[in-house]
């Protein structure tokens, strides 16, 4: 039980997929305009990653290791990964119009997102068991999640500020996300 | 567009780091010293090479409805390729850059490229366009871990380079995450304000 405490505060804050892993860089810089869409694609990642950690860690113990096939990880986890978004997105699609209309337009993108397979590959490399990977699945998302919600809160504060021409746009986003990450540095001494 | 324009716009017009904003995970985790950087801009270069040669071949083969995930299994099966001959021939290196090296499959630039470029022209185009990218990804890459490195360890691939400032002090902010995002945000509002200049 300990152990998945430590795993589920040490993926969101200390080790922060965004801030401090580089993960998922994309989206992050990408879909932080403004609250309400970050807020959709924090959702839409929270329960991809959760149950890309669920299907790559069936295939992994069941499929690539008793046949040793583990050199192939890569190609299997991206395929994995794709095949899950698009069943997802079809079924919340039938099941819930509603929130198909929230996320629909994030779910293609997060085939591409980086801390996906990221999170699967991590649970792979840690050796994680089955509860382990799920819970750090989530916990991951979770603290993309916040990354990406605080800084599209400052991002909207941002457009009425005055910032010299130059640095408008990508390098400003970049400089706050600096110095957001040193303030999840101060969460390093935690655990 | 000529030949010689399709390499040289990945360089410099067309920036994959500076100038398209793709592909800034690796940008900013492996930067750490300029030769970590160097070595992911290679291993990214063969892939977006590999990867484009072989998309170019099968345009015509490849059905529309269905072409990101072919790209996306030519584009992982390269990187197996790479990461396991990176595994066998430079584990120092291949340890370093980590899972950074698989994760090329899910760079931006490469698929980007694959449906931009690769898909509409000819072989040897699309080579160049890939060495182009490649090549400028990889400056760019070398680049941003150059400066992390001068200023956070005082050295350049792992040779002193401020021998004479005795009282120079490492910054530990320029090789901690922190660092990597203000370094890449400076550079690319530097770039901005230079090209508006000259404009």
């Amino acid at each position: 039980m300990n152990q998945i405490a430590v795993i589920f505060f040490s993926a969101i804050l200390i080790n922060n997929f965004v801030l401090i892993r580089f993960l998922g860089i994309c989206p992050f810089l990408g879909i932080s305009q403004k609250i309400e869409t970050a807020i959709g694609m924090s959702l839409a990642v929270i329960f991809v990653m959760t149950v890309a950690s669920l299907a790559t860690w069936i295939v992994q113990t069941y499929l690539l290791l008793p046949y040793d096939l583990v050199y192939l990880r890569t190609i299997v986890f991206i395929l994995v990964i794709a095949v899950l978004v698009q069943f997802v997105e079809m079924v919340i699609q039938k099941s819930s119009p509603t929130l198909y209309q929230a996320l629909g337009v994030y779910l293609p993108l997060i085939t591409t997102n980086c801390a996906v397979l990221g999170v699967t590959i991590l649970n792979l490399n840690e050796a994680y068991s089955l509860i382990e990977a799920l819970v750090h699945g989530f916990a991951a998302a979770v603290g993309f999640g916040l990354a990406i919600v605080v800084f599209a809160g400052i991002r909207e504060r941002l457009e009425l500020a005055e910032i010299p021409e130059a640095l408008q746009g990508f390098p400003i986003a970049l400089i706050i996300a600096g110095l957001l990450s040193i303030s999840f540095f101060g969460f390093q001494g935690l655990l | 567009m000529n030949d010689l324009k399709v390499f040289w716009r990945g360089i410099f017009d067309e920036n994959p780091i500076f100038r398209l904003l793709l592909g800034m995970c690796p940008a900013l985790a492996v930067s750490i010293a300029a030769g970590h950087g160097f070595g992911m801009g290679l291993a990214a270069t063969a892939v977006l090479v590999a990867s484009n040669i072989l998309i170019s071949l099968m345009r015509r083969v490849i059905p529309d409805s269905i072409r990101i995930p072919c790209y996306i299994v030519v584009i992982a099966t390269f990187v197996t390729m790479v990461d396991l001959v990176m595994a066998a021939f430079v584990p120092a290196l291949h340890e370093v850059l980590g899972i950074f090296i698989p994760l090329i499959v899910v760079n931006c630039i490469i698929l980007q490229r694959a449906e931009a470029f690769a898909a509409k022209n000819g072989v040897w185009r699309s080579t160049l366009d890939g060495l182009g990218m490649g090549v400028g990804f990889t400056l760019a890459l070398v680049l941003v871990s150059s400066i992390r490195e001068i200023l956070g360890s005082g050295t350049l691939f792992g040779i002193e380079v401020l021998w004479f400032w005795q009282s120079f002090e490492p910054m530990r902010i320029m090789v901690s995450p922190p660092g990597a995002f203000i370094v890449l945000g400076l550079l690319i509002g530097l770039i901005n304000f230079l090209s508006m200049r000259k404009a």
